[in-house]
């Protein structure tokens, strides 16, 4: 997929970037970041490994139809708090979750409702957050900053209601 | 809490290059204690309902995923590791500590809207700048911001499946969110740890 070789093109070409900039300060400041780098890496490594073969089988004992159930034509609040469950509880990565948003659209489900869907997963879907952010970030941030997002997807959700359709 | 950076071999010429602060490197701790129980608990519910060949199937398809997810993250680790050794601490502290202001905030999220690739990059670049500096506010605007307005995953992912149109709007009611998160969360931070570890603190 040519979205993917762009993404490796872009992500490489910064780290040759930001490691050229780091050479020019010196080979010492150069090589310790290589080392605390390549330490990240190695220690992140068998984390990242329980994520990724661990959140395979937390998906499959969710099934995905009682996430798009959830995001049923239930209008008004309920149903924007039942989206933002939903979103937290999607496994699997950004094509289950951005088509089961676009099932509900097209199934009649409210546009905030899904808008709030697509917030809360983005936001806090737990595949992501176990994979990826507690394995990388301070426990504690993580813990902290899906705390302070919670009010996000129903802000979303009230300004698409009154600022209307796409 | 050991520190592998302190079991090398420190060489004289890097003395200020001393071990990031408030960097953790834990290979277990709760978290990935309570997530294995998970893991195992879902292993063992998808054995008793597909038997040996469901987890194993499960297992070969996620080895290959975390076969090709491993350079990025060795990518990521680097990009996180070059940053904080090239950005310059007092100027990340002004610029994205606790008393940054708004500007701080928006910087964060400006950050996290250009960041190029994907959760590999994101995260461990939003630790490297905490460790160097940056609070929690600003981080969490940058986090936010890269998962809600950033392009990479709009691009490959929510324009082809949920359409341009709904897609630009979603990242137009997205817009203000970053910055009110993070300030929710500086709001937050200083009520809940009223005395901030000295070391964030103005020094």
């Amino acid at each position: 997929m040519s979205a993917a070789l762009l993404i490796d093109i872009l992500l490489w070409g910064s780290v040759f970037g930001v490691g050229l900039i780091a050479f020019r300060r010196g080979p010492p400041v150069f090589k310790a970041s290589l080392r605390e780098g390549s330490m990240d890496f190695i220690n992140i490594v068998p984390r990242i490994a329980l994520g990724v073969i661990g959140s395979g089988y937390i998906a499959a004992i969710i099934p995905q139809e009682v996430i798009t159930g959830w995001l049923g034509p239930d209008s008004g609040w309920l149903g924007v708090a039942t989206a933002v469950v939903a979103g937290a509880a999607t496994p699997g990565g950004p094509v289950i979750g951005f088509s089961i948003g676009t099932v509900a659209l097209k199934s009649g489900g409210g546009v905030p409702q899904v808008v709030a869907y697509v917030v809360a997963w983005a936001l806090f879907a737990f595949q992501r957050v176990i994979l990826w952010e507690i394995p990388f970030m301070p426990a504690r941030f993580v813990w902290f900053r899906c705390a302070v997002s919670v009010p996000f997807p129903f802000v979303a959700a009230a300004i698409a209601m009154v600022i209307g359709k796409p | 809490m050991s520190d592998p950076s302190l079991k090398d071999p420190a060489p004289a010429e890097d003395a200020d290059s001393e071990p990031r602060p408030g960097r953790v490197r834990k290979p277990i701790g709760w978290s990935t204690i309570i997530i294995a129980a998970l893991v195992a608990v879902s292993a063992a519910l998808v054995w008793r309902r597909d038997g040996t060949d469901g987890v194993l199937d499960i297992l070969t398809h996620d080895l290959s995923l975390f076969g090709g997810i491993l350079p990025r993250v060795l990518a990521g680790c680097l990009l996180g590791a070059f940053i904080s050794e090239i950005l310059p601490h007092e100027k990340v502290s002004r610029s994205l500590g606790p008393k940054s202001g708004l500007k701080g905030l928006l910087i964060g999220t400006a950050f996290g809207a250009i960041l190029p690739g994907g959760p590999f990059t994101a995260y461990p670049v939003a630790s490297a700048l905490l460790a160097v500096g940056a609070d929690f506010g600003a981080t969490i605007a940058m986090v936010v911001s890269w998962t809600l307005i950033g392009y990479g995953r709009a691009v490959a992912w929510e324009i082809p499946i949920m359409g341009t149109d709904f897609t630009l709007w979603r990242i137009l009611i997205s817009l203000p969110l970053p910055v009110l998160a993070g300030s929710l969360g500086r709001f937050v931070y200083v009520r809940l740890y009223p005395t901030p570890a000295a070391k964030d603190d103005e020094n």
